[in-house]
């Protein structure tokens, strides 16, 4: 990767932590760790993996991403304001009752989103028919779906690895966010489904490692996944959840709550030090 | 009257008629056998697509499609359909919007021996609690055909009721039409109305048969759209006939006698009293049993048909 497009990735995806950031402290509530483990995923997919059209927000042959882990939304909005689906200032409005921005995505109300998103475990099997409609159609678009590593207890994400591999899915990329941490503490320690890459290699998955905050790494990542053909492809993306914003690092209570005014000074100062 | 045919099995049919003339998919969740989707994988074995026994998956699969422009049918038992895969039906499916058509087999007690854990009584409650979920229960093969065909051009989320019995045939299929969520008059009468649904409406018109003989005209309509109910119809039913007698194989809370009867209370206050299954789980045992332990029958339709009636103010 040429020194330019990193610096403009780099760029992207602080500007995107900073809507994470604006919308969960607007609506005092939501969830930045899991939005800002993923923020250089999505700003690697929207900025420079994905074929998408932000004048045209259902173009029949656009690459479409289903955010499984859909509580990350405010990283997804994040992404597709920055990308020009709708106005920067709409961030603001995150979880109002008069706003298009729902807790949750909802592709009926907020251009850009592929699919309704919030209960754990669904959205893969809806990337799963979106890359069989593209089979069925001969058409040549690839669907990404990002899950949790604590989503990855929900059992119907191994009927979706099970469905994806079965029928030859290799128009379809995972991304799992193995950011470590869910509500209740460690992933490990909750309900541990690890070993992930030996699981999705039983389940029939080419399976990729990467380093969800290194775009290089990732490019590698997009790449194997796109080259890899006759099945479907998981990138395993080892993540610190809160990445960007020192105190929310590696911290569980930031899963779900919302930094105070003094906590978003703070945030924003740090992630502006990077521009 | 015609041979009996079961409504999955017109289904089916149906599913592998239209698959010429119009671009669907099928989905099944290994029941392709017993939904009979199987006639349709036989004949376009490239657009059905087998989910395996796991019918979660297969739900949001089915809105996947749907979201990539597709017309999806998703096939399997209705207990699997409308209960374990609820969830999915409703955030999947039925939240945004997408075009799915659930087809639904084997609700009811008429599944017969493999008893409770297989005879679902509470579809059509949960699929009713759904925003902007469309219910049809066709009440025979002709109107099973015909509904499968009004599903394929409808755009949106559809619950297709289909049970595993065969059945009288009460409609001709030269004549009939299917008409989205209007109700269909079968018989006339002054006294009382029963609104019979699926595969009772054969029933309800035996009944009137009964009751007719003992002085009594009853109104015999079939409600195939359950959701949105013909409200109309229903209140010109409450007052015409001041009594209404509602019919159907699914537990009498939440079904089609719960939805008659909030239409009532709301907009023509009159009696209403429900046939079905009186809050129970189903059992084991040879189909005719079943229906006269459980109270489906013309004669018990009847019988609560002049209870009704009798309390006519």
């Amino acid at each position: 990767m040429d020194n330019a497009k990193l610096s403009a990735l780099k760029k992207t995806a602080a500007n995107i932590r900073l809507g994470i950031l604006e919308g969960v402290h607007a609506a005092s509530s939501g969830h930045p760790g899991g939005s800002l483990s993923i923020a250089d995923i999505i700003t690697y997919l929207y900025f420079s993996e994905m074929n998408v059209n932000p004048a045209d927000s259902r173009w029949a042959d656009r690459d479409r991403l289903v955010l499984s882990k859909g509580h990350t939304a405010p990283a997804l909005y994040a992404a597709l304001a920055e990308k020009g689906f709708f106005p920067r200032e709409a961030l603001a409005t995150l979880r109002q009752a008069d706003s298009f921005l729902q807790g949750h995505p909802d592709m009926k109300g907020t251009p850009g989103v592929d699919m309704s998103t919030g209960s754990l475990g669904l959205g893969v099997s809806a990337a799963c028919g979106m890359a069989l409609a593209a089979k069925i159609d001969g058409k040549d678009y690839r669907t990404y779906a990002i899950i949790g590593d604590g989503e990855s207890e929900e059992g119907q994400v191994w009927e979706a690895a099970m469905f994806a591999a079965h029928y030859k899915l290799d128009n379809l990329c995972f991304i799992l966010d193995l950011n470590g941490l869910q509500i209740d503490g460690k992933v490990t320690d909750v309900m541990n489904p690890t070993p992930h890459d030996k699981k999705f290699e039983a389940f029939g998955f080419n399976v990729i490692t990467a380093d969800a905050h290194d775009f290089e790494s990732l490019e590698a990542a997009f790449a194997a996944a796109r080259a890899c053909k006759g099945k479907p492809s998981v990138i395993i993306a080892n993540s610190v959840k809160g990445k960007g914003v020192s105190f929310m690092e590696g911290q569980v209570g930031w899963h779900g709550s919302a930094p105070n005014d003094e906590q978003y000074a703070a945030a924003v100062a740090e992630i502006k030090a990077v521009l | 009257m015609a041979d009996k045919i079961a409504t999955r099995e017109a289904y089916g049919n149906a599913l592998a008629e239209f698959g010429d003339k119009y671009d669907f998919v099928v989905l099944d969740a290994d029941l392709a056998a017993a939904t009979k989707t199987g006639i349709f994988k036989k004949k376009f074995p490239e657009r059905f697509f087998n989910c395996g026994i796991a019918e979660g998956n297969m739900m949001t699969v089915a809105a996947g499609l749907a979201a990539a422009g597709k017309t999806v049918f998703a096939s399997t038992f209705a207990m699997f359909a409308a209960g374990r895969a609820f969830e999915q039906v409703r955030n999947s499916i039925a939240y945004p919007h997408l075009n799915v058509k659930i087809g639904a087999t084997h609700a009811g007690i008429t599944v017969g021996e493999d008893g409770a854990t297989h005879q679902c009584l509470e579809d059509i409650a949960t699929m009713r609690s759904i925003p902007g979920m469309a219910i049809v229960n066709p009440a025979d093969a002709v109107e099973a055909r015909a509904a499968v065909e009004w599903a394929i051009n409808y755009k949106g989320p559809v619950y297709l009721r289909f049970g595993r019995l065969a059945v009288p045939v009460v409609y001709d299929r030269d004549t009939y039409n299917f008409e989205f969520g209007k109700n269909i008059t079968l018989r006339e009468g002054k006294d009382v109305t029963i609104m019979a649904t699926g595969i009772t409406v054969d029933m309800a018109l035996e009944a009137a048969k009964l009751l007719e003989a003992d002085g009594i005209s009853a109104r015999v309509t079939d409600v195939h759209t359950i959701k949105p109910l013909d409200k109309a119809d229903v209140l010109d039913a409450a007052a015409k006939t001041g009594a209404i007698v509602t019919v159907e194989e699914h537990n009498v809370i939440g079904g089609l006698g719960s939805a008659v009867a909030e239409c009532v209370s709301e907009g023509r206050p009159v009696r209403v009293l429900r046939v079905g299954v009186e809050d129970k789980f189903g059992r084991s045992g040879k189909v005719p049993a079943l229906l006269e332990m459980y109270g489906l029958t013309p004669a018990a339709i009847a019988s609560e048909a002049k209870a009704a009636v009798a309390l006519k103010a």
